[in-house]
């Protein structure tokens, strides 16, 4: 029987080409969203083929389907619950055995399933030949070699997958070693009736290997003999069981790939010498500096000159500096246009630019090196080298920042990396830093603030290692090949990401800015200014509409200086001594997350963290501002 | 094992520790470092070269040979297992805890050593921060070792191949993966990444600064953070 519409998940370890294949076969016909209830993305699409609609799900990179993280849990769940009517497993050509590993696995859950061998163009390189008939023979799973980034093999991929859709397919039952495969065989026949999806050996399998979730299905005895079999697979192996399984089912890997595979030696290529290069205990560290220096510089210098441009257009049509006084309509217009302006200036000439950098350093495996250089230096905020990314991304805007802390394993380790970038001079604070400091005091203060910004990172990143208690889980990284990324995933990426960031942000600008203008225009924002006067006037030494300055800001940073202009005219320099504006820049820096951070950071990790983070925020400021009030006499 | 004087394990273990920091096992050193009168030192160095338990000479200072390491690398465990314990269980000030150790480490049965193993949840580094290293028992995982917590010690036996964590390998060293520490959880990550017990391994890269440690495993190159670098231990002895 054809089924007119058929489903496929895609499932692989990570960085096998997964969403090469995933974008090439679906295009612009793609839904990119959460698993419900997790923070794991998860990635759909559809296409037309041979007048059948195919459904396509890109499951997450993993390596296995225990279910030690929520990528494991979700993509067995799929695959059990959801059914699939065939499985992609996509292999990468140069790692087959480790890849193989995680097909073996698949081929336990006894789903219908197609192999792809993608990347044989790289492993070609590296001299490895496989032949995908002899793999075809050995697993009874249909076989296609593809180079997904050219599209080649492609069409192929797409007539076998529904081929074993519409044939429904098993693979070969893979035998394990005789005591192994015995307590599976003994556990098959003593097993309940399973819901639909399960299969009988695989439960059998997972039953052996001690797994949680299964175990808890099953009923007490056949729990006690599954303990029973395990320990006398343990007894004679003398490890536990869960390693010996591993380990067969390694060895069962490393047969089928040395048996498929042929491997000729040649001599190292590029991206071997590349990768040499980048991890050089001297080189490593420069090309490190290079890849966070070059993100810094496309903020400070590229995309400040962008942003300006279109600043500069936008006020052609409408004046974008706030406005304070007026009918109510206008002052309501002229917020909500200035809070699109502010959107389109954040997302245009930073947010697209710096995903779209982001996306070609993740993807061609330089981000790999950095982390793997840098592990060392993150562990003293204890995150590991991973944590780099998010933090990198703070330099831009820490909302996305905040989002890619999911790449981090542990809740703990995220919201370490969420607080850490809560103080990071993202390009907002940038702005106040080059608009008020270097324009109005000199070019060096400027730099110094953007020093002392990193240090309080450090500072308050050791703070709250003290304050958050828990192992550090270590760094455990494959070091992929280098490659060049394909531009259509690049793209595709940074798409859906700058996507999701303006559904957060643009309402947030827009009827924030509207409402403190229209608040502050009522003479609202006076009276609180004026309550929070001993603070920003006794002890901060600042004068009394600081207080305006930092209400406004908390909605928008920028607002400080866009406030400050509007309040005493472009000539700053001239109604704020040095140390003024220096003590209100870096207050203003440090002293709320923007309210679109506060909105992430409510979203991925709750109230309650939210509220200490942003406290935390408030505290160092006022602690900093003061001392800073105290000391800058003497130096300036 | 016949029992040996405390002083002989005493100086073992300073040699291995002075060498673990990088540092030359002279015998300024050495004399600095324990205390003693250089002349005894030079004396004691070469009454353990005799005992073939180090190869000394007067201007390279002192190296362990194979015997001396297994006793040197048995008496640091010892040491640092019982200052996580100073510590952690009985909250005495770390300025305190090295002393005790030192006195407590040479009456400390290897029962006694494997039960504050357990009930320290498998330490990887003592309070100082230092590996503690592997123990010399047949485990290859210390599952393991917790689920035959009944069975005698002397039954289990003690391992024959000389272990090192991956940390204290040279890049391009190869060997075999022999025992995995820690929470069962970092190991099967580690397993299904495709390390798992007896899989041959290469050294590829070591980043500076005790940074992360890359590998070559089953034609894949992954890399282990430090705190797991030190909880691999490779068999490097072969063929």
């Amino acid at each position: 029987m054809k089924k007119s519409e058929i489903t496929v998940a895609l499932a692989g370890n990570a960085n096998v080409g997964k969403s090469v294949i995933f974008n090439q076969l679906t295009g612009s016909n793609q839904i990119v969203g959460n698993w419900p209830g997790k923070t794991v993305e998860r990635a759909e699409g559809y296409l037309q083929f041979h007048g059948r609609s195919i459904h396509i799900i890109d499951l997450p990179g993993i390596y296995s389907f225990s279910t030690y993280s929520m990528e494991e849990i979700v993509s067995r769940d799929f695959i059990i619950k959801e059914k699939p009517d065939v499985v992609v497993n996509v292999l990468d050509a140069s790692v087959l055995e480790r890849n193989l590993f995680f097909t073996l696995q698949l081929i336990e859950m006894e789903v219908p399933m197609v192999i792809c061998i993608n990347q044989v163009d790289m492993a070609k390189q590296k001299g490895i030949v496989i032949d995908e008939e002899k793999l075809e023979k050995a697993l009874g799973v249909p076989v296609v070699s593809t180079v997904a980034v050219k599209g080649q093999g492609l069409q192929e991929l797409l007539r076998k997958t529904l081929e074993a859709a519409d044939k429904n397919i098993k693979p070969h039952v893979i035998e394990y070693g005789k005591e192994v495969e015995s307590g599976i065989r003994e556990l098959m026949e003593h097993l309940p009736e399973l819901p639909e999806g399960y299969s009988r050996r695989w439960v059998a399998i997972k039953l052996l290997e001690n797994d949680p979730e299964i175990t808890e299905m099953m009923p007490c005895e056949v729990r006690d003999l599954a303990k029973r079999l395990a320990g006398e697979v343990e007894r004679i192996h003398n490890e536990p069981s869960f390693s010996v399984i591993t380990s067969e089912r390694y060895a069962l890997s490393n047969v089928i790939a040395s048996g498929a595979q042929e491997q000729t030696d040649i001599s190292t290529s590029f991206s071997e010498r590349l990768d040499s290069f980048l991890t050089h205990p001297v080189y490593g560290y420069i090309s490190s500096a290079l890849v966070v220096g070059g993100l810094l510089l496309w903020t400070f210098v590229v995309g400040e000159f962008f942003s300006d441009i279109l600043t500069g257009i936008f006020g052609f049509f409408q004046p974008v500096d706030p406005q304070f006084s007026g009918s109510v309509t206008s002052i309501i217009w002229n917020g909500a246009f200035g809070g699109v302006v502010a959107g389109l200036t954040l997302v245009i000439p930073f947010v697209i630019p710096f995903y779209l950098m982001l996306s070609y350093i993740e993807n061609s495996g330089l981000l790999t090196r950095v982390a793997f250089m840098m592990d060392a230096f993150m562990r003293k905020i204890g995150l590991h080298g991973k944590a780099l990314i998010p933090l990198i991304l703070g330099y831009g805007c820490s909302v996305p920042a905040i989002d890619s802390t999911r790449i981090l394993e542990t809740q703990r380790e995220r919201l370490l990396a969420a607080f850490a970038i809560s103080f990071a001079p993202c390009a907002a604070r940038t702005i106040l830093i080059l608009g008020l400091v270097a324009l109005f005091v000199n070019v060096w203060w400027a730099i110094g603030l953007y020093a002392l910004d990193l240090l309080i990172i450090f500072i308050m990143g050791k703070f709250a290692l003290k304050a958050l208690p828990g192992e550090t889980t270590g760094l455990i990284m494959e070091m992929h090949a280098l490659k060049m990324p394909s531009f259509r995933v690049i793209a595709r990426q940074t798409w859906t990401r700058t996507k999701s960031l303006i559904y957060l942000v643009f309402p947030i600008y827009i009827v924030g800015s509207a409402l403190i203008q229209v608040l502050y225009a009522f003479g609202v924002l006076d009276p609180i200014s004026s309550f929070i006067a001993p603070l920003t006037v006794g002890w901060l030494k600042l004068p009394v509409f600081a207080g305006i300055l930092l209400i406004l800001g908390a909605v928008r940073k920028e607002f400080i200086l866009l406030g400050l202009v509007s309040l005493v005219g472009t000539n700053i320099g001239a109604a704020l001594t040095a140390q003024q504006i220096l003590v209100l820049t870096l207050v203003g820096m440090l002293y709320f997350p923007c309210l679109s951070t506060i909105a992430i950071l409510a979203r991925e990790f709750g109230w309650k963290s939210t509220s200490v983070i942003t406290l935390a925020n408030l505290g160092s400021a006022i602690l900093i501002g003061g001392i800073f009030a105290r000391i800058l006499p003497f130096i300036l | 094992m016949k029992h040996l004087s405390e002083s002989i394990e005493e100086y073992l273990e300073t040699i291995y520790r002075l060498i673990e920091s990088g540092r030359t096992a002279s015998t300024t050193e050495i004399s600095r470092t324990m205390n003693i009168a250089p002349a005894s030192v030079t004396q004691m160095l070469k009454k353990l070269d005799s005992e073939g338990y180090v190869k000394y000479s007067p201007y390279r200072g002192a190296v362990l040979t194979e015997r001396g390491y297994r006793v040197a690398r048995r008496m640091t465990r010892k040491h640092r297992i019982l200052e996580r314990f100073l510590h952690d269980i009985l909250r005495i000030k770390r300025e305190k805890i090295h002393r005790q150790a030192c006195e407590m480490e040479h009456s400390l049965s290897d029962d006694a050593e494997r039960a504050l193993c357990h009930l320290l949840n498998v330490p990887g580094e003592c309070p100082d921060k230092n590996p503690i290293p592997a123990c010399d028992f047949k485990f290859s995982t210390c599952e393991e070792c917790l689920e035959m917590k009944d069975a005698d010690i002397e039954e289990i036996g003690c391992r024959d191949e000389k272990l090192r964590s991956l940390r204290e390998m040279d890049e391009e060293e190869t060997g075999r993966v022999s025992f995995i520490r820690g929470d069962y959880r970092v190991v099967r990550r580690l397993m299904d990444m495709g390390i798992t017990i007896g899989v041959p391994l290469k050294v590829i890269k070591k980043a500076p600064l005790n940074g992360p440690v890359e590998v070559e495993v089953r034609s894949s190159r992954v890399a282990l953070g430090r705190d797991i670098a030190d909880n691999v231990f490779i068999d490097t002895e072969e063929e």
